[in-house]
């Protein structure tokens, strides 16, 4: 199964990119882990005529912190999540585990899922939760866009075909005590696309009251989905069982599944009320025993 | 861009286990096909040709990565490890002697990818688990044994080579 045929560049410099990029244009596709682009390639899903390897720019495989954001590049793996944990973050390595299995999590990169836009991409729906922006540039200029106004449709994104991703942007809370994460996902075998993902994360204050809310949801729309309302239930509330099962049905609302092989729509439905209550609880408790070892 | 390209075709250098090997490929040859085809090493299978299965698993720079889902001439100048490199001298490695001595394979065709992923898996852990070694493998699928005995035999060479080191 080998793809049409495509003239291959590697460039060493951004600038060599973005000179291709405006030259090409609509011909070209970019290559970041190849993880879902040469398996659409192999299926002639897609043949661009030139492919644009972005590999060589080592400096988009850093994290960086400045100004109570984290900065993540286009190239940082899948798998780097895996055996990080960062306790102001901790949605990333709780999410990265669930992310298809370890071999392509050594090559796909956190850049490439978001710009394919799968509804059911994990790092869409955690980084919905967790109210990151994309940073995006051209030859000409460079934007921030919210995550939350990145994703159009399945598949498409507000990207302009001279435009790439650099970086994903997320913001840090310092001051704030606690932060408790959960990534919940469906899967009919390991390493599958998920059937329903939820990521749920949350700022407790040392009350218990909530200071901010994400919840993301993944395989439950057209694109990655935020609950919205879901999560303006929860801000400024101290977290209880009953708000918690409010926030979980009214998540399950936001929500807009289709019936397909995986499952039914009112399913998809009732897993995300699952999900969610499941998730925001598990943090609840995770809140508790720190309350209960450092009183 | 400093390549050789030759009607289409870019000559791509690598490193295969540890031996300086290129050859030319379309840019559109995929890097199992490439190290089978062009370099004649037949160690490396190739199942479902679609990222699902992990047969065709190398180590390229010592990760291990689906060689069917990588473009030969993204290894241009890279480091890869196939099956072959395992064992030396007529010698079995202690992961494959491990695997022998489990019966950790039944026809053998998913075996090299698991020796690569687990090679990779025993590099880089100081200890490892049952529940280590299955996550380990979840990307390569056995379709006749199941996983008892690999997982067994995994555990086994960690075992063993730990035992070797302590002995040196
Ligand atoms: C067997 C299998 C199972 C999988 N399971 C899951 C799963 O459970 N959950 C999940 O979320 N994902 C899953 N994936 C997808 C995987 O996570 C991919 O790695 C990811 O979606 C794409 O990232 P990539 O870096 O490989 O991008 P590529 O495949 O290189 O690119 C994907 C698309 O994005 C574009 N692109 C890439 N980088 C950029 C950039 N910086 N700027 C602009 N455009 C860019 C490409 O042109 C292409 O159109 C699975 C994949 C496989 C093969
Ligand atoms: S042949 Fe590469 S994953 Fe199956
Ligand atoms: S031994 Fe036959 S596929 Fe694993």
């Amino acid at each position: 199964m080998f793809p049409n045929s495509f003239e291959y560049y590697a460039p060493r410099s951004v600038e060599e990119i973005f000179g291709l990029l405006e030259q090409y244009g609509d011909e070209t596709k970019i290559l970041a882990g190849g993880q879902s682009l040469l398996p659409m390639m192999k299926l002639r899903l897609v043949a661009p005529s030139i492919l644009i390897d972005i590999n060589g720019i080592s400096s988009w495989d850093n994290v960086t912190e400045q100004a109570h954001l984290l900065h993540i590049g286009a190239l940082v793996r899948h798998r780097k999540w895996e055996y990080v944990l960062d306790s102001r973050v901790p949605l990333l390595h709780q999410t990265a585990r669930h992310i298809a299995d370890p071999l392509v999590r050594n090559r796909g990169t956190m850049g490439g899922s978001l710009a394919h836009a799968d509804p059911a991409a994990d790092w869409g729906a955690a980084l919905l939760a967790l109210k990151a922006s994309v940073s995006i540039q051209s030859a000409h200029r460079s934007r921030e866009v919210p995550l939350r106004e990145f994703f159009v449709d399945t598949f498409t994104t507000v990207l302009e075909p001279q435009e790439l991703v650099t970086g994903i942007r997320i913001p840090l809370h310092y001051d704030s005590g606690f932060v408790g994460a959960r990534y919940l996902k469906l899967e009919r075998k390991v390493g599958d696309f998920a059937v329903v993902g939820v990521a749920v994360t949350l700022v407790l204050d040392p009350h218990g009251v909530v200071l901010d809310a994400g919840i993301g949801l993944a395989a439950v729309g057209a694109t990655p989905l935020a609950a919205v309302k879901a999560e303006s239930l929860l801000q400024g509330h101290p977290l209880t069982p009953e708000l918690i099962r409010h926030v979980a049905s009214e998540a399950a609302k936001e929500s807009d599944p289709v019936t397909d092989r995986r499952g039914s729509e009112e399913y998809k439905r009732a897993m995300v009320n699952v999900f969610v209550e499941r998730g925001l609880t598990a943090v609840h408790h995770d809140w508790q025993r720190l309350m209960d070892v450092s009183a | 861009m400093g390549r050789t390209v030759i009607n289409d075709q870019i000559m791509v250098h690598v490193t295969i286990n540890g031996e300086s090997r290129h050859a030319l490929a379309e840019p559109r040859t995929l890097l199992a096909y490439f190290i089978r085809d062009n370099l004649g090493l037949t160690g490396t299978h190739v199942g479902c040709d679609t990222t699902s299965c992990g047969v065709c698993t190398v180590l390229l720079d010592g990760v291990p990565v689906k060689s069917c889902t990588v473009l030969a001439v993204q290894a241009d100048g890279h480091d890869i490890e196939t099956v072959e490199g395992l064992g030396h001298n007529g010698q079995l490695h202690p992961l494959q002697q491990a695997f022998w001595d489990n019966h950790g394979l039944q026809c053998g065709f998913c075996t090299p990818g698991m020796l690569m992923t687990t090679t990779a898996l025993l590099r880089n852990s100081v200890d490892l688990t049952e529940h280590e070694v299955r996550r380990a493998i979840s990307g390569n699928l056995c379709r006749c044994t199941g996983y008892v005995n690999i997982v067994k035999a995994v555990l086994e060479a960690k075992r063993r080579m730990g035992e070797e080191t302590r002995k040196v």
